[in-house]
């Protein structure tokens, strides 16, 4: 669902991603860990189609994503730090408006569908400015859902979040798999995602260190990992 | 039709945020308030003067107003990264370019007719004979101001020096407007009949339609960066 060839991105003498390459097929959920400055949040914006890659290339679904970036924004669904919502309307509203805006059917009946579906059904009337951080990013899954996306980016989803929360998410992303959709989910925390993840995938210093099935590391092991391969690339001059 | 649905959408969201914080409409208001005080003071009681420069107190007043606000026009959309969100919407993105100015249009129309209403009251002066054809110099106008501000205001939000930058694009621009708006006022007030300003209408309908049209072809670019 997901080729990525070489994908490089530069600013200026500075090399936020320098020649990622990996493949994610559906119904599969790759966990992307790395420390802070590692190039996740880069790598998701380029995956949907935010950022230009400096060279590589990017294929999402059938569509060339630097060719045809309109086809591959209407697979993808992505919630990041922000998730895409108006403080100032409800959560229904909010929901109208992106759908809307994509093009779909905003109907009461699907809007109120999506909002039980994450849960936020009972808060529905009432305004985003009111919601933690959690209830915003569950409204942010609600678009995708309504949006039937293909391809799910979550940039950090569990940060922020509590107990109930996470297993709340890691049920969404198996739920999500199970459908045949595939998820890029970027975090720093070894808390979030893992549980959920088919491949896990190491960043630092812009290189994709690590690629391996998450059936073959154990906590203990993908710790040590991290920890031997992040320190040898901060420790690189 | 869909491309109808989604300017009307974000036409909706921009009332419905803006007649909910009421961020724009408070500080408009006293913004005008306080322009009529400093005018004035500054032209006295003499009635004469005030005939002389009330075309273009009036739009003085219009653009200042228009300037607060269109320059705030997309900051809305910074929050929460709603500003990605548009972009990632697939589809054409001027929708989006047309219910922003359809907003902006409406929320500078509400400001213009306050004004105006501040204006007969605090000095006078008589704006209800030519109230119809003075409508008609104030929509041309206002399409105007707010076609460019519109694109000016997206291409300005991601700038940190927005607030300098915007004022400073868009009144080159606005020239022509400007000058049309002033001069129709001021014949229309003095009592010519709606013909004899047609040359300036004229003026004012085609800058509206090259700036709307430029607004419309170029935005995708400014919303992509």
């Amino acid at each position: 669902m997901i080729t990525a060839r070489e994908l490089r991105k530069t600013y200026g003498s500075n090399c936020a991603l320098d020649g990622v390459s990996f493949e994610l097929g559906a119904g599969q959920c790759l966990a992307l860990l790395g420390p802070n400055g590692a190039g996740k949040t880069t790598l998701l914006r380029i995956l949907s189609t935010l950022l230009r890659p400096t060279s590589g290339a990017l294929r999402v679904g059938d569509a060339d994503a630097l060719r045809e970036p309109e086809r591959v924004r209407a697979l993808i669904g992505m919630v990041a730090h922000g998730s895409h919502v108006y403080e100032d309307l409800t959560a229904r509203e909010n929901l109208r408006f992106w759908e809307t805006m994509r093009g779909g059917d905003a109907a009461p009946g699907r809007l109120a569908a999506a909002l039980a579906q994450v849960e936020l059904d009972p808060v529905a009337n009432e305004r985003v400015r009111t919601f933690s951080a959690g209830m915003k990013r569950r409204l942010g899954l609600a678009r995708v859902l309504l949006a039937r996306a293909r391809v799910l980016l979550l940039d950090e989803p569990f940060t922020g979040l509590d107990r109930r929360g996470r297993k709340w998410l890691n049920e969404f992303l198996l739920a999500f798999k199970a459908s045949g959709g595939a998820a890029v989910v970027a975090t720093h925390s070894f808390g979030g995602g893992l549980g959920v993840a088919d491949r896990v995938g190491i960043l630092g210093g812009g290189r994709l260190l690590l690629d391996r099935p998450a059936a073959d590391l154990s906590p203990d092991a993908l710790h040590r990992l991290y920890e031997s391969l992040t320190d040898s690339v901060e420790g690189a001059p | 039709m869909t491309y109808a649905r989604r300017a009307f959408i974000v036409l909706w969201k921009d009332l419905l945020i803006e007649w909910r914080s009421k961020e724009q409409a408070n500080a408009l208001l006293f913004f005008c308030l306080l322009l009529l005080f400093l005018f004035q003071f500054a032209l006295g009681p003499d009635s004469e003067r005030l005939a002389a420069a009330l075309p273009g107190l009036l739009w003085l007043g219009f653009i200042l107003a228009g300037l607060l606000g269109l320059g705030r026009s997309f900051l809305g959309e910074r929050e929460n990264d709603c500003w990605e969100g548009l972009r990632l919407t697939p589809g054409d993105k001027s929708a989006i370019y047309l219910g922003k100015l359809l907003g902006n249009c409406v929320l500078m129309t509400a400001v213009e007719i306050i004004l105006a209403i501040l204006f007969i009251v605090f000095y006078n002066v008589d704006l209800w004979t030519p109230a119809a054809p003075l409508a008609l110099v104030m929509v041309l106008g206002t399409i105007g101001l707010a076609a460019v501000g519109t694109l000016f205001a997206a291409m300005t939000t991601q700038v940190r020096a927005r607030e300098l930058l915007f004022p400073v694009l868009l009144l080159p621009v606005q020239v022509p407007v400007l000058l049309a708006t002033v001069s129709a006022t001021q014949a229309l007030l003095l009592g010519q009949p709606l013909a004899d300003v047609a040359h300036w209408l004229k003026l004012l309908a085609g800058a509206d339609v090259v700036y709307v049209t430029i607004g419309l072809l170029t935005f995708e670019f400014v919303l992509e960066g």
